[in-house]
C-alpha cells in the first residue's frame, strides 16, 4: 500500500507552503496586497498541515522514504522586482496545484479505504487549496501586462 | 449678507416635523440681489441638493435650494450654503503652467497641450500606453467622465485608470456588485419618509450628508418617529440620537454584524420564502454567523450582549428599514464583508425593493456614481463587466473600435496599484485631475516620494494650486461647478443638471473641453480612421452617454437636458418602461446576476481571488441575489507598545476633503480653522494632556502635531479629521494621512484609513524638547557635508 506516501507527500508540501508563502510575503513586501495576502495563506496552509498531521501518522510506515517534493526545485530563494514577483507566484502556483492534484488522487484512495477522516480532510484542502490557487492566478494575471511588456 | 439662516450655527435649521410628504423650507444664502438665478445642484457632498446659483453682473452672488426638487425640497446644509465663495476666490488658476529649470512658469494651452501630448507619444512608442495612468476625482461631471473613459479605453487602451473614488467610494461598488450583481443603489430617499427604523452603520451622517439628516430629524420630531441604530466607536451627533449605539472596536465591523445577524436568524426573524425565492446561499451564511453568539462578539468587538441584543430586536423586528453604510465600513478591515453583510440583513429579512426599505451604500463625493458608471474608475461603462466578451463588443461596436483595443485583456487597475507602478517605475506619466492625493492618500511621505521622482511625468488640472500641483511638471487650469455645464447623480441615482451660470476665470477651461482638446491633439480614431470622439459640447456629451447606457441597469435614455431642466432631479433608470424615473431597484426580487447581466463574476471576500466565468456558470444564480458571508481577520497593526493607541481619521461638517473650496470661505474657515486630534477623558489624564495642549501624534510611517480635543472617543483611540494640509498653513506637519497605512481591501481596493497604531505625546517647551530639536537642526546640516 502506498498511500501513506502520498499523504506523506500531501502533508510536508503544506508544510513547505507554510513558508513559501511567508517567503514570498517578505521578498514582495513592496507590494503590500501580496505581503498580506501570502502571510493569509500560509495561515490556512499551517491549518491544513496540523489537521493533517495525525493523519500522516496514523498511514506512515517505517522506512518510508520521503517522496520528492516539487518545493525541492521550485521558489528554493525568493527574488525581488516585478518579473520575480511573477515568477515567485507561479511557483506558488505550481506547488499549490501539486497539493490538488495530490489530493484528488488521495480522496480516492480515502474514498475506497471508507475512511472518512481522510475523505473529509481532503475535501477541505481542496476547498482551500483551490482558493488559494484562484488568488495566485488572479494576481499573476493583473501583473503580467505590466510586467511582460513595460517593467525593466 | 442675506441668508435664510445661519447654517454655521445651527446646521441642520428649524424642525418641520412631518408624516408623509416631507415639507418644503426654502434655505438660502446672497451677498447681493442676484440679476438672475441659473439651475444647478450642490457638489458639497453626495447628497445631491437641488439648488439655483444666483448671478449679477456675471459672478456668483449666492445659492438658494430648490423646493420642487425630491431630494432636498429646498434646504442647503452650511457646506453648500457657503462654500461657492471659492468660484470667485482670488486663487483661482487663471492660466497653464509649466515646470522649466525646476519652476513652474505661466505658459500658453498651446504650449502645455502639446508638451502633454509629445510626452504621451513618447511614451506610448517605447513602453505602449501601458506607461500612462490616469487618477481622477468624484467631482467632475458625467460627460467628462465618459468622455476621459473613451480616450482612455478606445483611443489610448490603457487599463490604468481610476477616480479618488476608490478612496471613498469603491466598496460601495463592490458590496452592491457581491450580492446584487451589478452597482446602483436599491433605494430611494423618500424612503425615509416612511421607514420604521434606521440603520446608520459606519456612518456619521449629520456630519456627512447634513440635509438627509435634516429629514431624519424632522422624521423624529414628528408623530411617528423610526428607531434608529447607531454603529460608530465616536459619540458623534448621529449617535446622540440613537436608539441604540454600538460602539464596536476599530476593525471589529464583521464581528458586529455577523453577532446581528446570528441574533436576528435565531430569533426566526427571517422571510424564509424570500429568501428561498430570491437568493441563494443562506445555509452557508448561517453557518458563519452562526459562529459568533453575543457574549464572542462582545470579547472582539466591546459591544455588550445586552446592545446587541436591543439592536438585532429593532433590526429584526422592523416592518421596514433603511441603511446606510459610509467610511467607517468601507475604509476599514474587511470593508467589502462588511458591507456586504448589511445587503444580506436586508435580504433575509426580505426588506428591500419597496417603499421604506432601502440600502444605501453611500457615495463620498457628488459625483462619485458617475466616475463609476461612465468608466473612468476602470470598470466598463454601463456597469458593463470586463470579463463578458458580449459586453466588450457591445462598447466596441458602439466606438467602432477592435474589441481588443479596450482594455480588456487585464482587470483594471485600482488606484493604488497605479500608484505603485508609479513608485516602480512603470507608469510614466500620470495625469491627476480633480483631486489632491498629496493630502488625501495614505502615508503621505511616500507619495510625496512619488510625485517627486524625477522619471515621473505629472499633469495636474485643478481650480487651485494644491500640495499636488506643486509637484506637477504641467498645470491646467479648470472650470469649476457653475462655469460649465454637466449632469450627476447622487446616491439615490437622482440625476441632475447644473447650468453653467458664469464664465471661467481667466483662460481656465471645463475638463471636458480639456480632455476634448488633448483627444483631438492625439488624433484618436475609430477603425473606419473617422475621430473616435465626434462631440463637442456638454449635450452631445449626454446623448453619447444615453446610448451607451441602453439597456444597461443604469438607463439614461429616457433623460435629457430639456427634461433635467426645470422641476426636479430624475431617478435613473428612466426609459420606456420608466419614463419618469424609478424610484425602486429590484421590486419583483429579480437581480442582475443573470450570466449574461452581471458586472463582475464576483470575488472571494477574503482574497480578492476572481471568480471565472466558467464557475459562474456552474453556479448561474440566474436573477436571485446572493448572501455571502465572511469570518473575523484582525487587522494588519494593532496597537503595542511602542505604538499603544488606535488612531481613526474622518470628516467635519464644515469641510469637504481637502479644503480647496471650504478652506476659502470665511466664514467654514472660522467655524473649523484647524485639525485636533481627539481623545478619550481617560487618555488625557494618563498622559496628562488638557484641551488645546499640542499633542504629537507618532505612527511608523510620520507624525502630526495637533491641537487636542477631549472626550467623545472611547479610551485607547484617536481621532485626527483629515481635511487639512499645507496650502494655508506650512509651519508644522499636520495632514493625517502622514500617520495612515498603504493597504487596502481585497476585493473593492479602498484604502484602510480608519485604523493604525499609533503613539502620542505632549508637546512641551522643556529645555529637553529644545535641545533634541537642535541637536536635529545640526544633524540636518551636517547631512550635506557626509555624502
Amino acid at each position: 500500500m502506498h498511500i501513506g506516501k502520498y499523504i506523506d507527500l500531501v502533508h510536508r508540501t503544506e508544510e513547505d507552503l507554510v513558508d513559501a508563502f511567508k517567503l514570498v510575503s517578505k521578498a514582495h513586501s513592496d507590494e503590500v496586497d501580496v505581503e498580506q495576502t501570502c502571510v493569509l495563506l500560509s495561515s490556512w496552509s499551517k491549518k491544513l498541515a496540523d489537521e493533517l498531521e495525525p493523519i500522516a501518522k496514523r498511514y506512515k510506515k517505517e522506512g518510508d522514504k520521503e517522496p520528492d517534493r516539487l518545493t525541492k526545485t521550485l521558489l528554493k530563494k525568493a527574488r525581488k522586482g516585478s518579473m520575480a514577483l511573477l515568477r515567485d507566484l507561479h511557483d506558488l502556483y505550481l506547488i499549490v496545484s501539486e497539493v490538488l492534484v495530490c489530493c484528488t488522487i488521495l480522496k480516492q484512495g480515502g474514498t475506497a479505504l471508507e475512511d472518512e477522516e481522510l475523505v473529509s480532510i481532503c475535501e477541505e484542502i481542496e476547498r482551500q487549496t483551490t482558493r488559494q490557487s484562484s488568488w495566485l492566478m488572479t494576481r499573476m494575471k493583473s501583473a503580467a501586462p505590466q510586467t511582460l511588456i513595460v517593467a525593466k | 449678507m442675506e441668508e435664510s439662516r445661519d447654517s454655521i450655527k445651527d446646521i441642520w435649521g428649524e424642525r418641520t416635523p412631518y408624516e408623509g410628504e416631507w415639507p418644503a423650507r426654502s434655505d438660502q444664502r446672497t451677498s447681493e440681489e442676484p440679476d438672475h438665478w441659473v439651475q444647478s445642484a450642490c457638489v458639497l457632498c453626495s447628497n445631491g441638493c437641488g439648488m439655483d446659483i444666483g448671478v449679477k453682473d456675471g459672478r456668483i452672488v449666492g445659492v438658494r435650494g430648490r423646493e420642487a426638487d425630491r431630494v432636498n425640497h429646498g434646504r442647503l446644509g452650511p457646506k453648500g450654503l457657503h462654500a461657492w465663495v471659492a468660484n470667485n476666490s482670488k486663487d483661482r488658476l487663471t492660466k497653464p503652467l509649466i515646470r522649466k529649470s525646476g519652476k513652474l512658469k505661466e505658459a500658453t494651452w498651446d504650449e502645455a497641450m502639446d508638451l502633454i501630448v509629445q510626452k504621451s507619444k513618447e511614451i506610448i512608442e517605447n513602453d505602449t500606453s501601458l506607461g500612462m495612468g490616469f487618477y481622477t476625482s468624484g467631482q467632475l461631471f458625467l460627460e467628462e467622465y465618459y468622455t476621459l473613459g473613451v480616450l482612455g479605453k478606445a483611443g489610448l487602451g490603457t487599463p490604468h485608470m481610476d477616480g479618488n473614488t476608490r478612496l471613498c467610494t469603491a466598496t460601495s461598488a463592490a458590496a452592491l456588485k457581491v450580492s446584487f450583481g451589478s452597482d446602483g443603489q436599491p433605494g430611494s430617499y423618500t424612503d425615509l419618509d416612511t421607514t420604521d427604523a434606521i440603520l446608520h452603520f459606519g456612518h456619521n451622517i449629520a456630519s456627512q450628508q447634513t440635509v438627509l439628516w435634516t429629514r431624519i430629524l424632522d422624521r423624529l420630531a414628528g408623530p411617528n418617529p423610526p428607531k434608529i441604530i447607531v454603529i460608530d466607536p465616536r459619540e458623534t451627533y448621529t449617535a446622540e440620537k440613537a436608539t441604540v449605539h454600538l460602539a464596536p472596536k476599530l476593525g471589529t465591523n464583521v464581528p458586529v454584524m455577523n453577532g446581528l445577524l446570528n441574533l436576528i436568524i435565531e430569533a426566526g426573524n427571517i422571510d424564509t420564502e424570500y429568501i428561498q425565492a430570491h437568493t441563494t446561499g443562506f445555509e452557508k451564511l448561517k453557518k458563519i454567523v452562526s459562529m459568533w453568539p453575543p457574549m464572542r462578539v462582545e470579547e472582539v468587538s466591546g459591544i455588550p450582549e445586552s446592545k446587541l441584543r436591543q439592536a438585532a430586536e429593532i433590526l429584526g423586528t422592523a416592518k421596514s428599514l433603511v441603511s446606510t453604510v459610509l467610511q467607517g465600513v468601507y475604509q476599514s478591515m474587511q470593508a467589502t464583508a462588511a458591507a456586504v453583510q448589511v445587503n444580506n440583513l436586508h435580504l433575509i429579512r426580505g426588506l428591500i425593493g419597496r417603499d421604506g426599505c432601502g440600502i444605501y451604500q453611500m457615495n463620498g463625493q457628488p459625483t462619485a456614481q458617475n466616475t463609476r458608471e461612465c468608466g473612468a474608475d476602470g470598470d466598463l461603462p454601463g456597469f458593463r463587466n470586463w470579463g463578458n466578451e458580449e459586453h466588450v463588443k457591445q462598447l466596441a461596436e458602439l466606438w467602432n473600435v477592435l474589441p481588443d483595443k479596450i482594455p480588456h485583456w487585464s482587470p483594471p487597475t485600482h488606484a493604488m496599484q497605479i500608484w505603485r507602478f508609479a513608485e516602480s517605475g512603470s507608469i510614466k506619466l500620470l495625469w491627476i485631475s480633480g483631486t489632491n492625493p498629496a493630502v488625501s492618500m495614505p502615508e503621505l511621505a511616500r507619495i510625496r516620494k512619488i510625485l517627486k521622482k524625477r522619471k515621473l511625468f505629472v499633469i495636474v488640472q485643478d481650480a487651485f494650486n494644491t500640495e499636488t500641483t506643486k509637484y506637477a511638471d504641467v498645470v491646467l487650469p479648470a472650470a469649476i461647478w457653475g462655469e460649465k455645464t454637466g449632469c450627476f447623480t447622487n446616491v439615490d441615482r437622482t440625476v441632475h443638471i447644473s447650468h453653467k451660470a458664469v464664465e471661467p476665470p481667466g483662460e481656465a477651461k471645463s475638463d471636458l473641453d480639456i480632455f476634448l482638446d488633448y483627444s483631438r491633439r492625439m488624433d484618436f480614431r475609430d477603425k473606419d480612421g473617422n475621430p473616435l470622439i465626434s462631440w463637442t459640447t456638454p449635450e452631445e456629451a449626454f446623448e453619447a452617454w444615453k446610448k451607451c447606457t441602453k439597456g444597461r441597469p443604469c438607463d439614461y435614455t429616457g433623460m435629457s437636458y430639456a427634461k433635467l431642466t426645470g422641476g426636479s432631479g430624475i431617478q435613473w433608470p428612466c426609459n420606456e418602461k420608466y419614463p419618469d424615473g424609478a424610484r425602486h431597484l429590484y421590486t419583483d426580487g429579480m437581480f442582475n446576476t443573470s450570466i449574461d447581466q452581471c458586472e463582475t463574476y464576483g470575488h472571494d471576500l477574503d482574497t480578492g481571488a476572481a471568480v471565472t466565468k466558467k464557475e459562474y456558470k456552474a453556479m448561474d444564480p440566474a436573477g436571485k441575489a446572493f448572501l455571502k458571508g465572511s469570518d473575523y481577520l484582525p487587522p494588519h497593526e494593532m496597537p503595542d507598545e511602542k505604538y499603544p493607541l488606535w488612531l481613526t481619521t474622518g470628516r467635519i461638517v464644515y469641510h469637504f476633503h481637502t479644503r480647496t473650496k471650504t478652506g476659502r470661505s470665511q466664514q467654514l474657515h472660522d467655524a473649523a480653522p484647524d485639525g485636533y486630534v481627539q481623545i478619550s477623558e481617560e487618555d488625557a489624564v494618563k498622559y496628562g494632556i488638557g484641551e488645546g495642549d499640542m499633542i504629537t501624534v507618532t505612527s511608523r510611517r510620520g507624525k502630526v502635531t495637533e491641537p487636542a480635543k477631549i472626550g467623545g472617543v472611547e479610551p485607547g483611540l484617536v481621532f485626527i479629521p483629515f481635511h487639512y494640509g499645507y496650502w494655508d498653513n506650512d509651519k508644522r506637519s499636520r495632514a493625517a494621512n502622514e500617520l495612515t497605512i498603504t493597504e487596502w481591501d481585497a476585493v473593492s481596493k479602498q484604502p484602510h484609513f480608519k485604523y493604525a497604531a499609533v503613539s502620542i505625546s505632549k508637546e512641551e517647551d522643556s529645555i529637553l524638547n529644545k535641545l533634541g530639536q537642535a541637536v536635529e537642526t545640526i544633524a540636518e546640516k551636517l547631512k550635506p557635508q557626509e555624502v
